[in-house]
């Protein structure tokens, strides 16, 4: 029962309250330049989620090993061979998206969100947990770069799933859809600038359901003991 | 102290050579894979701009390379030659057209071996998305307005954009990009029209050892 309670904990942290994307607002520079498309963003936070989960895996693995003063360049070493293996593969199989997504994804390496998750979870926490926050916080990552991407790509180019048999192979053709038809684009969305300005909206979206939700339980606590928050107000006031 | 930095220096030496070790291994094993790939993925687009019926040559294998400051770069340029049993018909050439508005553009450009153009197409670029990408053909069939134009002379007023008094659109908002390969397609038809023999009889591969 209480490990059910651990993982829910986890998921909620990764996907919401600690969102690497939203709340941390680490690797933000992978996550601004390439959510151009939805193909482009799913690419990457696959990529993403899966070095996140194998490093978490290996920094939780020989956490008892590694004494603390050499744990950064070790974490460093794991991630960067996990990026590398991982690029090699989309170079061998997904070669159109490898290609797409250029620079960025060597740049895996750089991104906080991992070595953050191993410095900060990975490597005090048994190898399950450790999986399974990997797969949560990246699943949080690749949940903000594709509505990012999807919100970038519907204004900028009217379509959604753009080239996404790069990807998914041929059969992905098809979920190419040409959701608004525009003559002109709206080039401010593909832009850095778009994905700055989409990024905040995000963000302010997300503060606004949060804040939301805390009145809604305040008014649920004050429905269900209305005496001592009365007393409580009065005092205060 | 010592005890321990030599500890320390052993146990991160064992995780770089870990670390090398597998990607050294996914990299033996995903290499001719990638070759494979980008094998592919230029066959495709050679195929594109040379018609595949008139040559019976492996394009891939049968190059070699040219460096002239008219291909825009002062690097060795690639190649590739269409032929149909040995007799010369085709070639691709890469270019660098190096006015782009935003740095340098990769062009691949085929002529048939009377000099003209059968097919363009950018390779690499950085061009302003929605502006100046329309010469990528998933974007704009611009790209497709040079085929069957050739150069005769030297200074042909005909080959700029329409803007400077020439045969080719330029795009709403950007004439830098579309410029910039009007030029570096022009200047290769002159290399090309210069050097079609030697490049057909060079016996230097773009692969080394010939």
């Amino acid at each position: 029962m209480k490990m059910n309670a651990e993982y829910k904990e986890l998921a909620i942290q990764g996907l919401w309250k600690n969102n690497p994307g939203l709340v941390q607002l680490l690797g933000l520079c992978p996550l601004l330049a390439v959510t151009a498309t939805v193909t482009n963003a799913l690419g990457l936070g696959l990529a993403t989620l899966l070095v996140l989960i194998g490093s978490n895996v290996t920094v939780s693995l020989v956490r008892e090993w590694v004494p603390k003063e050499i744990r950064i360049p070790v974490f460093v070493l794991i991630i960067a061979a996990f990026v590398t293996v991982i690029q090699l593969l989309m170079n061998a199989y997904t070669y159109g998206i490898y290609q797409s997504l250029g620079i960025f994804l060597p740049l895996i390496v750089t991104n906080c969100a991992i070595i953050g998750r191993a410095e900060a979870y990975a490597s005090k926490n048994p190898v399950k947990q450790a999986a399974f926050d990997g797969l949560m916080m990246g699943l949080g990552f690749a949940l903000v770069l594709i509505v990012l991407g999807a919100i970038r790509e519907v204004l900028g180019q009217g379509t959604l799933f753009d080239g996404a048999e790069l990807l998914l192979g041929e059969w992905a053709s098809v979920l190419r859809v040409e959701v608004l038809h525009l003559d002109n684009k709206f080039l401010l969305a593909i832009l850095p600038p778009g994905a700055f300005i989409a990024m905040g909206f995000l963000i302010a979206v997300k503060n606004y359901i949060d804040e939301k939700q805390k009145e809604k339980q305040k008014l649920q606590q004050s429905q269900e003991e209305p005496s001592t928050i009365e007393r409580v107000r009065v005092n205060f006031d | 102290m010592k005890k321990a930095i030599n500890k320390n220096a052993q146990l991160l030496a064992a995780f770089a050579i870990a670390c090398t070790l597998a990607v050294g291994v996914i990299s033996e094993l995903t290499s001719d894979r990638i070759a494979q790939q980008e094998q592919a993925q230029l066959l495709k687009t050679l195929h594109t701009i040379i018609d595949k019926a008139a040559i019976n040559n492996d394009l891939y294998q049968d190059c070699t390379i040219a460096n002239d400051p008219l291909l825009g770069s002062t690097e060795d340029q690639t190649v590739y030659l269409g032929k149909l049993d040995d007799a010369p018909v085709a070639a691709a050439i890469t270019a660098i057209a190096p006015d782009g508005y935003n740095g340098k553009i990769s062009l691949l450009i085929a002529f048939d071996i009377d000099g003209i153009v059968t097919g363009v197409r950018t390779l690499k670029h950085n061009e302003t998305p929605g502006l100046g990408d329309k010469i990528e053909l998933k974007r704009s069939d611009w790209i497709t307005s040079f085929n069957g134009k050739t150069i005769t002379k030297l200074s042909d007023s005909r080959w700029n954009v329409k803007k400077d008094g020439g045969m080719f659109d330029q795009f709403t908002g950007a004439t830098i990009t579309p410029r910039a390969v009007v030029k570096a397609v022009k200047n290769a038809n002159l290399y090309f029209n210069q050097h079609k023999q030697s490049l057909f009889e060079s016996t230097v591969s773009c692969r080394g050892e010939s």
